[in-house]
């Protein structure tokens, strides 16, 4: 948690936005997540989410689907995800990682067990897709005591209200899900969510971040304008895809970095945004 | 006041332990609108009297319970009953739900209806409904399902809805579900989605359980007609659930009368080719509940084998994983031979050709029976009619058309 908080900090002094790439743990091998990884640093990552495979996840378009299908077909585990973070953590100290998956592996480990081990590993937050404050309460603060921050995903649809309640709860930064839909959907609406955005990080106190439709520089330079960090997933896992393993980083640096110098254009001529706490 | 079986879930939800809401912020508003329109619907008297009318004018209820004397005297035990939703309209008990989803989507506003099916069933009673009541109906199928049941997908189609087939994960009832919950997701302003069993994030597992009710309901009135008491044991099949909830759920103050769920054994138990959530699976969290699932030990979900479609499911409705642990209903398994003899059984000795998925409930009362005196009384819900399952059931026999 402490990690992402020092992120935010970072960027706030120097009026840039945080960059936060997802890709899927052991797609399409576990030998090139670590170096996967390591890319998305160099290309300018802030923080990076590591989607943990599932075999029925349903939030997410076919493109993550076909993510976890090829991790799970490599056998990928919850435990074995939590080694790689390990791994990655051994060369580097700075980067933030996030786990983000669904409810059920995690439970199967359980719940104490997995957060204990995840925060052992180097791990820093948790985004649990179908676990809303309804249900993800006791996680949350089980998360908090091994040090993870629990990460929640506010939608277009969330009322005052709602905002406030995952506000109580949110650690590290708030998920706003730009569209309706799943991940992997069409391009978002830039103006519309400008008009959330304000609102969000007041009733938060945490930074908000916005992810689902972003799939190039020029969008993730308009999003980099209005919220405190850009998350871009499926247009990484596509360009993974579509690789031959042996070019897969060079493909997904070349594509991570023009998205990074797109935001960081945008951001050096607008004045930052703070937020509370 | 105690807290009695029948009176869950609690406000949000949970059947103890079970239930709840599992699901992503982008679906948390559709299912409070969803719960907000449900809990006016259900006690407006119009609402409900709409409801009836269809049920009655419709579908065709009250189904008949029927007395299959021959059978039981040929297993020379307990009588066995059957109430028969396979004479519903469309054949199966799925229209029931399908009725009151389709009259409470009308009222939301919501002219687009959506829908998973595993055998068919509750996507031809979805595209039935749609129908009837003018709506556009869009139904994701499993595309292993589709080349199961391709009567059905022709039926459905006849009926004017539009059939997607799902190319991801296992390609049957679990994946369909995953795709209708996308679908919704993306279109919610417009869309309802008609879940077809007791399981789904709240309000579904309540739901859908209040329309099916009616089973039971009509069941308890037939039966002292009939018998002038109640029966020992009713029996019925369980994949997500929905017929044996609706049967179970009014006979849950009925102390002296067993509640036995028929699940998928499949090839067997021990093959690990089987669908039997309740009895060897463990509870986990999928599809918007908590509830018994069968799941590998890292928690990824295992793909499910049953003769029948509409059993092949690895959750199961999580008012029935309460049932189970609180002991209130028992769980069983009945493998797909034993299915399979029930299901010919029916046809011979009483002219009856039952859904595969109902033939679980009725191989499970043919043991049940010889081990129970002649004054003991079973009674089975026959959830479905095996016009569907003739593909299947010729190409176990090694016979082609």
């Amino acid at each position: 948690m402490k990690r992402i908080q020092a992120v935010f900090a970072r960027l706030q002094a120097q009026g840039r936005k945080a960059l936060i790439p997802f890709i899927t743990a052991g797609d399409p091998d576990p030998a090139l997540t670590v170096p996967l990884l390591q890319t998305l640093v160099r290309a300018g990552a802030d923080i990076i989410e590591l989607g943990v495979p599932f075999s029925d996840p349903m939030a997410d378009g076919p493109t993550i689907q076909r993510a976890s299908e090829r991790a799970l077909a490599k056998g990928v585990s919850l435990r074995q995800v939590l080694g790689l973070v390990r791994d990655f953590r051994a060369a580097d100290q700075e980067t933030p990682i996030v786990l983000m998956g669904y409810a059920n592996p995690i439970e199967a480990m359980g719940v104490e067990a997995f957060a204990a081990a995840a925060g052992d590993a180097g791990a820093d937050g948790v985004l649990v897709v179908d676990y809303p404050p309804e249900e993800g309460i006791d996680f949350a603060h089980t998360l908090r005591r091994h040090g993870l921050a629990p990460i929640f995903l506010l939608a277009p649809t969330s009322s005052a209200a709602r905002i406030a309640q995952v506000g109580a709860l949110a650690g590290g930064y708030i998920y706003y899900v730009s569209l309706k839909g799943v991940t992997g959907s069409a391009a978002l609406d830039v103006a519309a969510v400008a008009a959330r955005i304000p609102d969000i990080r007041a009733r938060t106190g945490v930074p908000v971040g916005v992810g689902f439709g972003i799939r190039d520089a020029a969008t993730a330079a308009a999003v980099a304008k209005i919220a405190d960090a850009v998350v871009v997933g499926s247009r990484i896992i596509e360009e993974i895809e579509q690789s031959v393993p042996a070019q897969a980083c060079a493909n997904v640096l070349a594509l991570v970095a023009e998205i990074r110098r797109g935001m960081d254009a945008a951001t050096s001529t607008s004045g930052g945004t703070t937020w509370a706490g | 006041m105690a807290m009695h079986a029948h009176d869950l879930p609690d406000a949000s939800g949970h059947f103890g332990p079970y239930g709840g809401i599992f699901v992503a912020e982008t679906l948390i508003t559709a299912l409070a609108e969803l719960n907000e329109a449900y809990a006016v619907a259900r006690h407006d008297p119009q609402f409900v009297a709409e409801f009836e009318y269809e049920l009655k004018h419709y579908v065709g209820r009250p189904s008949p319970v029927y007395h299959a004397r021959r059978w039981s005297e040929l297993l020379g035990g307990a009588q066995i009953y059957l109430k028969r939703e396979d004479l519903n309209h469309t054949g199966a008990h799925k229209i029931n739900n399908c009725i009151g989803q389709a009259l409470l989507a009308r009222r939301m506003g919501k002219p687009r209806v959506i829908a998973e099916t595993g055998a068919g069933q509750h996507g031809v009673a979805t595209a039935t409904v749609a129908a009837r009541y003018g709506m556009t109906c869009v139904v994701y199928m499993g595309a292993e399902d589709i080349r199961r049941q391709a009567a059905n997908v022709y039926r459905m189609k006849l009926l004017g809805a539009s059939v997607v087939p799902v190319n991801s994960g296992s390609r049957t009832l679990k994946d369909a579900l995953n795709e209708a919950m996308r679908d919704w997701v993306t279109n919610v302003s417009d869309t309802f989605y008609i879940i077809g069993t007791v399981a789904g994030p709240h309000p579904y597992p309540m739901m859908v359980r209040d329309f099916q009710s009616v089973i039971g309901r009509e069941s308890i009135a037939q039966m002292h007609e009939h018998c002038a008491r109640q029966p020992d044991a009713v029996i019925a099949c369980v994949g997500g659930g929905s017929n044996a909830m609706g049967i179970f759920h009014p006979y849950l103050p009925f102390e002296g009368v067993r509640l036995i769920g028929v699940e998928a054994a499949g090839e067997g138990l021990t093959t690990g080719r089987h669908a039997a959530s309740l009895t060897a699976g463990r509870p986990g969290v999928l599809h918007g509940n908590r509830t018994y699932l069968l799941q590998d030990e890292n928690g990824q979900i295992i793909e499910t084998h049953s003769i029948s479609a509409g059993l092949d499911y690895p959750g199961v409705g999580p008012e029935h994983a309460w049932l189970k642990d609180s002991g209130r209903a028992e769980y069983v398994s009945v493998s797909d031979v034993e299915a399979l003899q029930a299901f010919h059984d029916l046809c011979r000795l009483e002219g009856i050709i039952p859904a595969l998925e109902s033939s679980h409930a009725l191989a499970y009362a043919g043991k049940l029976a010889p081990t129970l005196g002649k004054d003991r009384i079973l009674l089975v819900n026959l959830s479905g009619r095996g016009d569907k399952d003739m593909h299947t059931v010729a190409e176990k026999s090694g016979i082609k058309f």
